[in-house]
């Protein structure tokens, strides 16, 4: 299966504030294993390794292809 | 009172300084012994030379997988690990102070050995030693290899013994002398893979009288008693518990294996009422590495000599014995002329297959156990977090993948199926066992097969290739067949009444025949010799 890079959010600003809060009060370890938890929560919920290896590949370089060296 | 291991007289050298023999193994450990004993009993004239005077040192490979125990039942010892080991087949993992999840590795009746029995190495290496003296192998003691010259036909080595030296042509040598090969090194073969940093240390405890702890697995991450560190726990047999403790990088190796501070470790462990005694300590760090090729002309290395892993897992000395029940009867074919060096590459080809899944393994339970970055840290700590309370985590809790025998799908002598097969195990997948009835008594299968070419006939007597040895296996009961009075073994085996397995001397399936026919058997027999023109 591809990737859906497709905006799918109905309230983008929500989640982004959700996503923000759920740090609020924790250290950098601490946040870093709610977003790691996070991942592996949404990673199962895929399912998909293709669709993950993809996202991988994504989240490691951002950049859009006509802006990569 | 410790274990006092047997002591074997020093073995005098050939008064002539020279010797000339056809099969050489080096080192008389787990797998040199198992390989002798192996060929022995294939009737290769062997000898074994082995620089101490006496087995292991420590219990060391405690963890003997169902496959070596199935391959040591070939080899007519399955029993007594059976009899004195510890069965387990439970594993129990915990996080701090809390139990994360517990698993069964062998759910499923119907099997002559048990996922696991833990027992001594040295306990092991002893009845092999017993076994390989009766079965005829040359067994030299204090004989240690100091000088080594390869050539086309063969090898001469310098044996270097406390009565003097001696030359030894070997028209094979099989290297067996484990991580630190002499042979390896002298050939300048190098290891490629991964070296860790971490380090660990082994107690091996004697707790006499009750104990909190049953025969299981255990494996803590960060527990209250070592905290930001693993501990394993198993069970052996005469009242020893191996306890293994991650120490990290930085720990100093010269103070940390000090009677008190190891006493120390353990009794925050077992807490402070409880007596024990240190058997055997050990620090140790770890690889995950092999060689490109495992044979070199006329040396063939097997075990550590060839490829090493980290312990979790117990794939170390389970890999290496099944390194010697792959190699055996194939040199034994070759030296009664009956195959050619094809044969010999697939050793390489199977066993090399074989040490990347156990290396690939035992590297990502370590990545795991020992996360080498704040992030591998991070994940690590979030899935155990999430295991107590959703399955999908507890999958990728990885306090090491035990031991899985080696499927050798891939393998060049594999036949392909002459028509649909229904399932059951894969061609290259080592013969299942199953229990049977045979002559009136309950038996199993496996011990049927022994350790020649066999073909496995279900639901049907008939004559076969003649010079290929048949087992039959009937849904009735039938004289002079295997009554599969449960219907495990044709299920196991996926078989169609009438369909015929061929089965290697080594107890893999190498053909399935859906409707066996005597010009297909004979093509796939030639094509697991290796005689591949004959198996168009």
């Amino acid at each position: 299966m591809k990737l859906d890079t497709s905006p799918r959010l109905a309230d983008p600003d929500a989640i982004f504030a959700r996503l923000v809060e759920a740090h609020l009060g924790l250290d950098e370890a601490a946040s870093r294993r709610l977003d790691a938890r996070l991942v592996l929560i949404l990673a199962n919920h895929v399912g998909d390794e293709a669709v993950l290896r993809q996202a991988i590949a994504l989240a490691r370089d951002p950049a859009p292809p006509n802006a990569r060296r | 009172m410790p274990h006092a291991n047997p002591r074997y007289p020093a073995t005098p050298p050939p008064a002539s300084g020279r010797d000339h023999r056809r099969v050489v193994v080096v080192g008389g450990g787990l797998v040199g012994l198992t390989l002798a004993l192996d060929l022995a009993r294939h009737g290769v004239a062997v000898t074994l030379l082995d620089e101490e005077d006496s087995v292991a040192t420590g219990s060391r490979a405690i963890c003997f997988a169902k496959r070596t125990l199935e391959i040591y039942g070939r080899l007519g010892l399955g029993e007594k690990l059976l009899a004195r080991g510890v069965t387990w087949k439970t594993g129990r993992v915990f996080h701090q102070d809390r139990q994360v999840y517990a698993f069964d590795l062998l759910p499923e009746e119907g099997h002559r050995y048990p996922a696991f029995v833990n027992i001594q190495q040295y306990h092991v290496e002893a009845w092999l030693v017993e076994a390989c003296a009766e079965a005829g192998v040359d067994l030299r003691w204090r004989h240690q290899v100091t000088g080594l010259a390869a050539d086309a036909d063969g090898v001469t080595l310098t044996v270097t013994t406390p009565s003097g030296a001696y030359a030894l042509r070997a028209d094979w040598l099989l290297a067996c002398d484990g991580a630190r090969s002499f042979i390896r090194r002298s050939l300048g073969l190098p290891l490629h893979g991964q070296v860790f940093q971490d380090r660990f240390l082994i107690a091996d405890v004697v707790i006499r009288g009750e104990v909190a702890f049953p025969a299981e697995r255990w494996f803590w991450f960060d527990p209250p008693f070592h905290p930001g560190q693993s501990v394993l726990l198993h069970k052996q047999p005469d009242e020893l518990w191996r306890i293994d403790f991650q120490l990290g990088a930085e720990a100093d190796p010269e103070s940390e294996q000090q009677p008190e501070r190891v006493r120390a470790r353990v009794a925050a462990m077992l807490g402070p009422d409880v007596p024990f005694e240190l058997e055997w300590v050990s620090l140790y760090t770890f690889r995950c590495r092999r060689l490109d090729r495992f044979v070199q002309g006329r040396v063939v290395l097997a075990g550590d000599s060839a490829h090493q892993v980290s312990p979790f897992g117990a794939r170390g000395g389970n890999g290496g014995v099944q390194d010697a029940d792959n190699l055996a009867w194939k040199l034994a074919a070759i030296l009664r002329g009956e195959a050619g060096p094809a044969l010999l590459a697939s050793y390489e080809a199977e066993r090399i297959a074989a040490a990347e899944e156990n290396i690939l393994h035992s590297t990502r339970a370590t990545d795991f156990i020992s996360p080498k970055t704040p992030a591998a840290r991070a994940y690590r700590d979030a899935v155990l977090e999430l295991a107590e309370g959703h399955a999908f985590a507890r999958a990728l809790v990885n306090s090491g993948r035990l031991s899985r025998p080696a499927v050798l799908a891939d393998s060049p002598l594999n036949a392909a199926d002459d028509g649909t097969w229904p399932g059951g195990a894969e061609t290259g997948s080592p013969a299942p066992d199953a229990p049977v009835r045979h002559q009136g008594r309950p038996d199993w299968l496996l011990r049927h097969l022994g350790g020649e070419f066999a073909l496995l006939v279900f639901d049907a007597v008939w004559t076969p290739v003649p010079g290929l040895r048949a087992v039959f296996v009937t849904a009735e009961e039938t004289p002079g067949t295997l009554w599969d009075h449960s219907g495990l073994a044709a299920a196991r085996y996926g078989a169609p009444p009438g369909g015929a397995v061929l089965i290697r001397p080594d107890q893999h399936i190498a053909a399935r025949f859906a409707a066996p026919r005597p010009g297909a058997i004979r093509a796939a027999l030639a094509r697991a010799l290796g005689q591949m023109e004959h198996a168009a």
